[in-house]
């Protein structure tokens, strides 16, 4: 069955998607703004992070202590995620409590009082949290590829929680200003899914957030990322780990370009599939060498990174990357083959039910779906596009996207190089 | 739901949700590191790992894409009292995934050079967990609470154990605790409960029963003094890190301390499987109020998790950057206090039963979250035990809780662990 949601459109320009479910008396509500890490001010890296800790802290109307007992008492937890372009409201609560959370969620949303001492309080956590993550060489290791892939305070390549010194610097009026600028009802979607009709989803939103009222901002479209011509190589010493973590990435596609579905397939045979795709079967599966090995591709506004991680011991670093060059020799110079292909192919279309089967992964599709506009019948059309992709699709992708001699390679942990 | 046992002494619980053309099965052994001995710690998960490697009839070579092909998902996991396997796939896949956990069951390879691959990858897997702090401490901690019952060690093993063990111990173990009369299969999903119980019957009638399985016997003595332990490795942030010996699933004070952990630290719910994934609404509970909002703490939670026998109530914390562990540690034992000599309000009551009515019906969200947690319960004391969670929750009266807290959170009854970490060189 298609999802087949019903989006409206408000008078201000929100855009408001409901798909009815019946599996639980629940409701998923996913509030997406076009606000997110990429609209950090020019040296300020961070300041959406610390937005997202603090937005929920106290409204105009709400202290923080209501705001915390209208979510406890119901037994929700509401989630505030920043990615490179979006900054998301996320929570699930019972059918009965739908409209007092999306009102309080709304409220939160477009009148945060950011109180100095609840600012000072989650400036310290944020401090804390950059300190635990210094210690993770799987943090480390990927924020220091992304660095390097997305150079010259590119948005894609900065820290989403900025420096120790950004967030200290970060002041109530300066957030204020940048919610100001950046939060306004036409950059905003409201995702509802679960036991509640369309209709008055929309009624709910069209009361909740009609009267909210604030210019367009301006898209904030990244500069296309450049390709690095050669191979490079960073080592980040962590000495007190026991474990090496391996990130091993290039800049590959912009998510509207047609290619995008031979690049899923390509990605889900290299380093998916099954327990890692290729990746796992070498490195894990005959090698023994790590627990966990895989690639991701995150194909976005500008052209997204494919990244290849992987946990290690340190005796066994240098044989991991060469394994992973080899894979990609082989990926290159043979291609995949139709059988793999086809593999790929059919659980990517078989896991369609399976990944749209709960509110909450519902909500995050549709609010994809609306962010790159793929349309409201993209679940239905989503299996022919993966059909549409031929052996050679895949082949020039793999051949665009990934080559030894051009790999950004960073490895962090108990190693010295 | 629907329950049957074969002659061969197998458990299938069956439960149709038509909301999603999906089915999810999950075979489960009891058998977890509680049923493990010295020099042999590691090997239900060892074990788990290695019925992933095909089997008679499942070579090497095909297990890859055996169920991706039906768009399905696949996965397993060991704990201390159990070991599970799971297939999530469109329904027209349910025959293919009896087929998987029969042959999982019965013949299982254990090639000897798979097992030695796997060696590596296992103790890959244990040096990533060194690398969290927090993973690091509660091992060490629930290793300083138990001085006699097998909960003492962690389900990865201890390094030399793994380091030591042979393709016989694997393959001994795997002969003696994957039994039809030692496991439970779950089926929930888009399907017919009368053609599932034939699938099943069809599939595992003829697997022969094995040897009862012989359980260790030994029970946690009563802890009679507070106990300590100090991590001193670099690092860039302090945890700490309480344990007090709670009840199992079965035990009387359970539920009120599952009220009790709601009005701490915030309700989280009784799914394993989906609850802890993310955080629990915890901004208006005690904890969060003497820790986090006076700065003193960035982070505060509390883990109450059913098990078999008893185990560990947990209490987490981790300190803000400057702040000393045993101011941390004070205010947490102040609240503590606070709640053996006061008790909870009825208030508090009220409003965590409302969080843990709302988290069970969150914990439901999937038909593979549903199996998972009919079949948890039957591994720790029985499927109606689940059925049951709402009504013994809404039962749990203040004095109750007080019982459980003065039962509980007695000083000689704790364990206390702290991360204090070495400037990174």
């Amino acid at each position: 069955m298609p999802l087949s949601p019903i989006r409206t459109t408000l008078g201000n320009g929100l855009v408001v998607l409901a798909k009815p479910t019946a599996m639980t008396p629940s409701v998923a509500i996913h509030l997406s703004t076009r606000a997110g890490s990429a609209a950090d001010p020019a040296g300020l890296a961070g300041a959406t992070w610390l937005l997202s800790r603090v937005i929920d802290r106290g409204t105009v109307t709400r202290s923080a202590m209501d705001i915390a007992e209208e979510l406890d008492s119901r037994g929700i937890t509401l989630t505030i995620a920043v990615t490179r372009h979006l900054f998301s409201l996320v929570c699930t609560c019972l059918a009965d409590d739908f409209e007092p959370v999306l009102g309080l969620l709304g409220d939160v949303l477009m009148a945060p009082s950011i109180p100095d001492a609840e600012l000072a309080t989650r400036q310290k956590q944020v401090v804390t949290s950059i300190r635990q993550d210094e210690d993770n060489p799987g943090v480390r290791s990927t924020e220091a590829l992304m660095a390097l892939l997305y150079p010259d305070g590119h948005p894609y390549g900065r820290r989403t929680k900025g420096t120790i010194e950004t967030v200290e610097s970060l002041t109530r009026d300066r957030l204020l200003a940048l919610h100001a600028e950046r939060f306004a009802p036409s950059t905003t979607t409201a995702v509802v899914v679960g036991d509640v009709e369309p209709a008055r989803a929309h009624d709910v939103a069209a009361r909740v957030f009609g009267a909210w009222s604030r210019p367009s901002p301006p898209p904030i479209v990244p500069p296309p990322a450049v390709r690095p011509a050669a191979r490079r190589r960073l080592v980040v010493p962590m000495m007190n780990k026991a474990q090496a973590d391996i990130a091993y990435g290039f800049t590959t596609i912009r998510r509207r370009d047609p290619r995008y579905y031979a690049f899923w397939l390509m990605n889900n045979v290299f380093g998916q599939y099954s327990l890692g795709g290729r990746l796992g079967d070498s490195i894990r599966e005959r090698q023994g060498m790590a627990y966990y090995v895989s690639s991701s591709l995150d194909a976005n506004v500008v052209e997204g990174p494919l990244v290849v991680r992987a946990g290690v011991s340190p005796a066994n670093v240098d044989r991991a990357v060469a394994s992973i060059d080899e894979e990609i020799v082989k990926l290159v110079t043979d291609g995949v083959t139709q059988q793999e292909v086809d593999d790929s192919r059919q659980f990517l279309i078989g896991s369609i039910p399976r990944a749209l089967e709960t509110n909450a992964a519902i909500a995050n599709f549709l609010q994809t779906e609306e962010f790159f506009g793929l349309g409201l019948d993209y679940d239905a059309r989503l299996p022919d596009l993966l059909r549409a992709v031929t052996l050679d699709d895949v082949n020039a992708a793999a051949r665009d996207a990934v080559a030894v001699d051009r790999a950004t390679v960073v490895i962090a942990g108990p190693y010295a190089g | 739901m629907r329950s049957a046992t074969l002659d061969n002494g197998l458990k299938v619980l069956v439960r149709e949700e038509h909301t999603a053309p999906l089915a999810s099965v999950w075979c489960w052994y009891k058998v977890g590191s509680k049923d493990e001995r010295p020099g042999q710690t590691g090997v239900s998960h060892w074990v788990e790992h290695m019925n992933f490697k095909g089997t008679t009839n499942i070579p090497r070579d095909q297990v890859k894409g055996i169920i991706e092909r039906f768009g399905g998902s696949w996965n397993g996991y060991t704990w201390i009292d159990q070991t599970t396997y799971l297939e999530t796939a469109t329904k027209d896949a349910l025959d293919r995934m009896l087929f998987i956990e029969a042959e999982r069951m019965a013949n299982g390879l254990y090639h000897p050079d798979d097992c030695e691959s796997e060696r590596t990858v296992i103790i890959a897997e244990l040096e990533g967990g060194e690398n969290d702090p927090d993973q690091l401490l509660d091992q060490e901690l629930t290793a300083t609470a138990f001085k006699a019952h097998p909960y003492r060690h962690p389900t990865i093993g201890w390094v030399s154990d793994l380091r030591s063990m042979t393709r016989d111990d694997l393959y001994g173990y795997y002969r003696r605790y994957y039994v039809p009369n030692n496991a439970t299969l779950v089926i929930v999903g888009d399907v017919n409960t009368d053609e599932a119980l034939r699938n099943a019957e069809r599939r595992f009638g003829a697997i022969p029963a094995g040897t009862a399985v012989e359980r260790i016997r030994t029970e946690e003595p009563e802890q009679t003094g507070e106990r300590r332990l100090t991590i001193r490795k670099p690092g860039t942030a302090a945890y700490l890190k309480l344990g007090y010996h709670a009840p199992s699933i079965a035990g009387e004070h359970f539920f009120p301390l599952l009220i009790l952990d709601a009005v701490l630290t915030g309700a989280k719910g009784l799914n394993l499987w989906s609850s802890f994934r993310s955080a629990p609404p915890q901004r208006s509970t005690r904890l969060y109020r003497a820790l986090v909002e006076k700065r003193l703490a960035s982070w505060v939670g509390g883990a109450l998790l059913p098990t078999e026998d008893p185990f560990l109530y947990t209490i987490s914390a981790t300190a803000l950057e400057g702040t000393p562990l045993a101011t941390v540690e004070a205010v947490m034992l102040e609240e503590l206090d606070r709640l053996v000599r006061d008790g909870v309000t009825d208030a508090e009551l009220t409003k965590a039963k409302a969080q843990l009515r709302a988290r069970l019906v969150f914990d439901n969200d999937s038909v593979t979250n549903i199996a998972h947690q009919l079949g948890y319960f039957e591994t720790i004391g029985g499927v109606e035990l689940f059925t049951s969670v709402p009504e013994r929750i809404a039962g749990v009266t203040v004095e109750q809780v007080a019982a459980a807290a003065r039962a509980t959170l007695a000083e000689s009854n704790r364990t206390i662990g702290w991360f204090d970490p070495l400037p990174v060189a």
